[in-house]
């Protein structure tokens, strides 16, 4: 039980994906303008992430260790992912059209997140059992939204005040604030619970 | 040799299991999608401005086709994409007037006092939280440039402290409108080209500690309509562009020159010199029919 709630703590804060292995940067940046659509996309990144943990854990174990294809892994995970994202897609448009509109394009984009393959395949690395890798799948996708909406909260009051510097105006800024932010994680970092 | 064979056969079998498993899920959970909706789409501009009410193209596309909006809905496409829409349809497109955004506020650096320096966020937002503005004038311009942050057309920009829109880029979404807290922006018909450059509602005295150009409210323009087309609002004019017919007489009578055309630098200048002519007119013809009167009379004696 303790194992489970360091991985869950480790996965939010200590080794937030973003912040800490800089995995899922391009929907970190290209998401994070509004808080809506950052909360938005941070729990459709959750969900495929916890997904993708469970059913790329049973495909390791049930199926490339008994033949020894571990090699195949990344192969066999991102045809996993991808699949995942389409049904998730279908099932959106069916069940909530709502919110399917408001993730519009981003939805099919967590395909090439590479935070949901990043998972997938530390879930092996470190040699989790299912529960520990869905535990480190749905906290990773957890820590993914912590970062992606306090980084929108920041870019909405940065665009608010307009007083950065020309040169620095849009993307710049928000990469200086991003790289701020890492800093602030930083300070989780070497933290040992248990 | 045979982990090339498992690993063919794995990955074989693994996709075509996730393929099955699509295609059942595909049937299981189809939408039906009405096929004219990406065909209405497809006439749409594609801004997803919103500017029609409704959550970007796609969502206009579909009220368009289930009938809730009229082919005409969107402001930004215009009559173009009506017709266009219309002939998907197979109905006929109703006129669409284009409309442009207009900022009802003459209140620039040189003309509106300021009643203290603004030195906090630089967005219009963030000033009126500070007891409503800088300016001495609660209905002016900030100039602060929220609508020129808002125009995803990039119509809009604030020159010497008002904001002034770009009638050729303007769509009119609708964007500034919403987004100007002070309300001084509305859509105007693009072809009219007669509107009023102040939205002050105080009264004549205010107005002028405040703003070299504000309305006083004298209501001239009103009372020089010939088509009942201005009327007061509190102390400050409307125009009913239905009625209107651009005779431009209000502009030329304003005192203070802030109703459009008549209000840049050349034009008061040549309003001044019609103006001087008509009055040198007058007093010609008033000569002339006094030297009338004398010769008559001259007349009459002998």
């Amino acid at each position: 039980m303790t194992q489970v709630l360091s991985i869950a703590l480790g996965a939010i804060l200590i080794n937030n994906f973003i912040f800490s292995q800089f995995l899922g940067c391009c929907p970190f940046f290209g998401v994070s303008k509004k808080i809506d659509t950052a909360v938005g996309m941070g729990m459709a990144v959750t969900f495929v992430m916890g997904l993708a943990s469970i059913v790329t854990w049973l495909i390791q174990t049930f199926v490339l260790n008994p033949l020894g294809l571990g090699f195949m892994q990344t192969v066999a995970f991102i045809l996993v992912i991808a699949t995942l994202v389409q049904f998730v897609e279908m099932f959106l448009m069916k069940a909530m059209p709502s919110l399917y509109q408001a993730l519009g394009v981003f939805l099919p984009l967590i395909t090439t997140n590479c935070a949901v393959l990043g998972v997938a395949l530390q879930n092996i690395q470190n040699g989790y059992n299912f529960i520990e890798s869905v535990v480190y799948g749905v906290t990773g996708g957890l820590g993914f939204t912590l970062a992606i909406v306090l980084f929108a909260s920041i870019r909405e009051r940065l665009a608010a005040s307009a007083q950065t510097p020309k040169c620095f105006d849009g993307f710049p800024i928000a990469l200086i604030s991003a790289s701020l932010l890492c800093m602030a994680f930083l300070g989780f970092s070497g933290m040992k619970i248990w | 040799m045979m982990t090339i064979i498992y690993a063919v056969l794995v990955l074989g079998v693994m996709g075509l299991l996730f393929g099955l498993i699509l295609a059942f899920a595909s049937k299981v959970f189809a939408v039906e999608v009405d096929e004219r909706i990406p065909a209405v789409q497809e006439c749409l501009p594609g801004a997803n401005c919103g500017g029609c009410g409704y959550p970007g193209c796609n969502g206009l596309a579909t009220a368009i086709v289930e009938g809730k909006a009229p082919v005409n809905g969107c402001p930004v496409g215009g009559a173009e994409s009506a017709a266009k829409i219309a002939a998907v349809l197979g109905v006929e497109a109703g006129e669409s007037e284009k409309m442009v955004a207009h900022v009802h506020c003459s209140g620039s650096c040189d003309n509106a006092q300021n009643r203290a320096k603004y030195e906090g966020i630089q967005d219009c937002l963030g000033a009126i939280r500070v007891a409503n503005g800088f300016k001495e004038c609660a209905f002016a311009c900030l100039g602060l440039g929220t609508c020129e942050k808002a125009c995803p057309f990039g119509a809009i920009k604030v020159v010497n402290g008002v904001a002034k829109v770009n009638a050729e880029k303007c769509t009119a979404c609708g964007k500034c409108v919403a987004a100007c807290p002070k309300n001084v922006i509305s859509l105007v018909p693009d072809k009219n080209k007669v509107r009023i450059d102040c939205s002050s509602k105080e009264k004549g005295k205010p107005v002028m500690d405040a703003c070299k150009v504000g309305c006083i409210g004298c209501s001239l323009c009103v009372k020089t309509c010939k088509f009942d087309a201005i009327h007061m609002e509190g102390n400050l004019p409307v125009i009913d562009y239905d009625k209107c017919k651009g005779c431009q007489m209000c502009a030329k009578a304003c005192p203070r020159h802030i109703i459009e055309p008549w209000n840049t630098e050349e034009k008061i200048k040549e309003l001044a010199e019609i103006k001087a002519k008509q009055a040198a007119a007058k007093k010609a013809a008033a000569e002339k029919a006094a030297a009338a009167k004398v010769a008559a009379e001259k007349a009459e004696e002998k």
